[in-house]
């Protein structure tokens, strides 16, 4: 039997973890993301499924929580807006950098600075290019519906427990606020003892006694081992990017000019394709799923066919340049954009793919 | 030596098997290596190893992961008591300790030492206070003593400028989330028992989830203080001692007043 709910994406990542089983969840409180911790405390998750919700001190503690909590080979999550985020970074490095699975969720909202509490995209560069030191990689999924909000916390930890990676759900304050049908996903269970020792056999949560010790560390002092370790991460990177590229395409098959847009952007890119298709404009639509690992080779497959691209984000230009990387030239890649948690409007959109491509 | 004598019956000594083989990164004279023997032995006398988390900080016992024979996890700069409250309260029936700095517990951890310790968590929180930054080449610490000269102090700490040293321990003894809390120091064989016997108690009562336990070690740092060894021991007693004293501050939830 379906179950189905009318929910805020906030309310429905926080759903979604329980019932995805997580063990614990480490926050503190931002808007436009508060639902989250709200919504969990609320569910008494310990009762429920003996989930663990702490209020941390600070943003810095939250993430070093999950850290502690991930290295002891627990499931763990925490979610902030960018402000927090940010202040996150330091920890996600040294999570990326000791391979700990986990979930960040980061309900974006309108910066730098305080910003604002609407929506915007302008933080894809912190998730996708690393946002902390060192060569480290998140992998970044983006949904763009309550439904994603909700089936991607489930699929973000299976896929940070198959590569040993910091996962991260890239949402937005219009996503986390706005409320739409959601089909919630049956109650998983939480891990056992055994399934821990079984999947994390490097976790530090005891040493036995006939068993070598655990250590769960980022440090490497001698350069040698360092780069040895450094290579080795980004050989997983490239594993992923190998194998867990999601993307969705609209309407690619006969287009002259393609949109790529992601998140809530992609739903306004959506209506404008029906705009521009009423017009007879061959307008198509790529909406990038991970954002790293970023769909590089149907954009590039694309390239070859249609006559332009046109970059739709609620940033001054950020997933742009991925987009340019993956065309390498071969047809101009333009941009539109939005910030400080303006909305571009489908007719707006139309009006720039019209102009920059001289229809 | 009379190789003869080395026999089971005459052994009244020996090396914990919770310490690695690994050699200590320590500087000679240092009470790092000391503080660390005699937790991994309190670990080892009670059989609770398999029970143990041990939570690194950063500063000189970076790598006390290396000479700690048990599950050991390294935070960053400040951050151990987060990390130990997660993973006591997700792993509730196990020990969990955090070993950290005065720099790391002091200055830039001072938000998770006063949370952790407000919220009462579960957990042994062991505070090695050197009063400098020794790993960074002996900087100023919050508990730099008055005039005491650093590499970022050189004519002595000014307190009027560089602010007064912090008596951490004081201040964590007064949140409701403590439960024992005490000051040692393991410069000689007595305050080596002395400490050891703390490190047991912590260990005792946080099975009875009774919040925090703290044990401040006051201890040398011969090379950043640029004192030989016995040097640096007597400069302790002398200076650090009577600004620091040693002794429980907090006994069974209650402070003590003297
Ligand atoms: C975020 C961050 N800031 C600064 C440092 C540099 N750093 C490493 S150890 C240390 C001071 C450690 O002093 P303390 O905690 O007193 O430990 P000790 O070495 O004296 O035992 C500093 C400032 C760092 N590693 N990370
Ligand atoms: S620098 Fe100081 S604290 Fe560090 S090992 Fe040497 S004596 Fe010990
Ligand atoms: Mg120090």
């Amino acid at each position: 039997m379906k179950e189905l709910r009318l929910m805020k994406g906030n309310e429905a990542m926080a759903e979604a973890a329980i019932r995805a089983g997580f063990d614990g969840y480490f926050g503190y409180p931002i808007t436009p993301q508060s639902e989250v911790m709200e919504h969990l405390q609320k569910e008494r998750p310990a009762i429920r499924t003996g989930m663990v919700v702490l209020q941390a001190e600070s943003e810095v503690a939250s993430i070093n929580m999950v850290y502690g909590g991930a290295a002891s080979g627990k499931n763990v999550l925490t979610s902030s807006s960018s402000p927090g985020i940010s202040l996150m970074q330091e920890g996600i490095s040294y999570i990326a950098a000791a391979e700990l699975p986990c979930l960040i969720i980061n309900v974006v909202r309108g910066g730098p600075g305080l910003g604002d509490i609407q929506a915007a995209q302008s933080d894809y560069f912190q998730a996708v290019k690393g946002g902390g030191h060192g060569d480290y990689r998140l992998i970044v999924l983006a949904p763009s519906s309550v439904q994603e909000c909700s089936d991607f916390v489930k699929l973000a930890l299976e896929l940070a427990n198959k590569y040993n990676n910091p996962a991260m759900l890239l949402s937005d304050g219009a996503i986390g606020q706005m409320m739409e049908k959601v089909e919630l996903f049956p109650q998983q269970p939480r891990w056992t003892l055994e399934e821990i020792r079984k999947k994390k056999p490097w976790a530090t949560n005891g040493r036995l006694f006939n068993q070598e010790r655990h250590i769960v560390t980022s440090l490497h002092l001698i350069p040698e081992k360092l780069e040895a370790h450094n290579n080795h991460l980004q050989a997983k990177y490239k594993e992923i990017e190998k194998n867990e590229v999601r993307y969705e395409e609209i309407k690619c098959d006969d287009a002259e000019y393609i949109i790529v847009a992601y998140g809530l952007a992609s739903r306004t890119a959506q209506k404008t394709l029906q705009l521009a298709r009423a017009e007879g404009i061959k307008l198509g639509l790529i909406r990038p799923i991970t954002l790293f690992p970023f769909p590089k080779i149907p954009i590039s497959t694309y390239a070859e066919k249609v006559k332009g691209f046109l970059t739709l984000e609620m940033s001054a230009g950020q997933m742009v340049e991925d987009v340019r990387l993956a065309v390498n030239g071969r047809v101009p890649v333009e941009f539109y954009g939005r910030t400080g948690g303006m909305l571009p409007a489908p007719d707006e959109v139309l009006a720039v793919v019209k102009n920059v491509f001289k229809i | 030596m009379n190789i003869e004598m080395i026999k089971p019956e005459n052994l009244v000594y020996t090396k914990t098997k919770l310490m690695t083989d690994n050699a200590l990164s320590y500087c000679p004279g240092c009470g790092h290596g000391t503080a660390h023997r005699i937790i991994m032995e309190v670990i080892d006398e009670m059989g609770i190893q398999e029970d143990t988390i041990g939570i690194a900080p950063v500063g000189c016992s970076v790598l006390a992961y290396e000479f700690m024979n048990i599950d050991m996890q390294e935070a960053s700069h400040g951050r151990a008591p987060a990390l130990a409250t997660a993973v006591k309260r997700l792993w509730p029936d196990k020990y969990v300790f955090s070993y950290q700095g005065d720099g790391d517990l002091a200055a830039i951890g001072t938000a998770e030492t006063i949370h952790a310790c407000n919220r009462g968590e579960n957990i042994v929180m062991i505070f090695i206070n050197n009063g400098i930054y020794g790993m960074t080449g002996g900087q100023m610490a919050p508990t730099t003593l008055p005039n005491m000269k650093t590499a970022t102090s050189p004519y002595g700490r000014d307190v009027k400028e560089m602010g007064h040293p912090l008596k951490m321990t004081e201040l964590i003894a007064q949140l409701p989330g403590t439960y024992y809390v005490t000051r040692q120091a393991v410069h000689k064989p007595a305050n080596v028992r002395k400490t050891k016997k703390a490190i047991r108690k912590a260990f005792e009562l946080s099975k009875e989830n009774v919040g925090v336990c703290f044990i401040e070690i006051v201890s040398n740092c011969n090379s950043g203080w640029k004192m030989r060894p016995n040097e640096a021991n007597i400069w302790m007693e002398d200076n650090m001692f009577p600004f620091f004293p040693l002794g429980d501050i907090k006994v069974d939830g209650q402070l003590i007043t003297k």
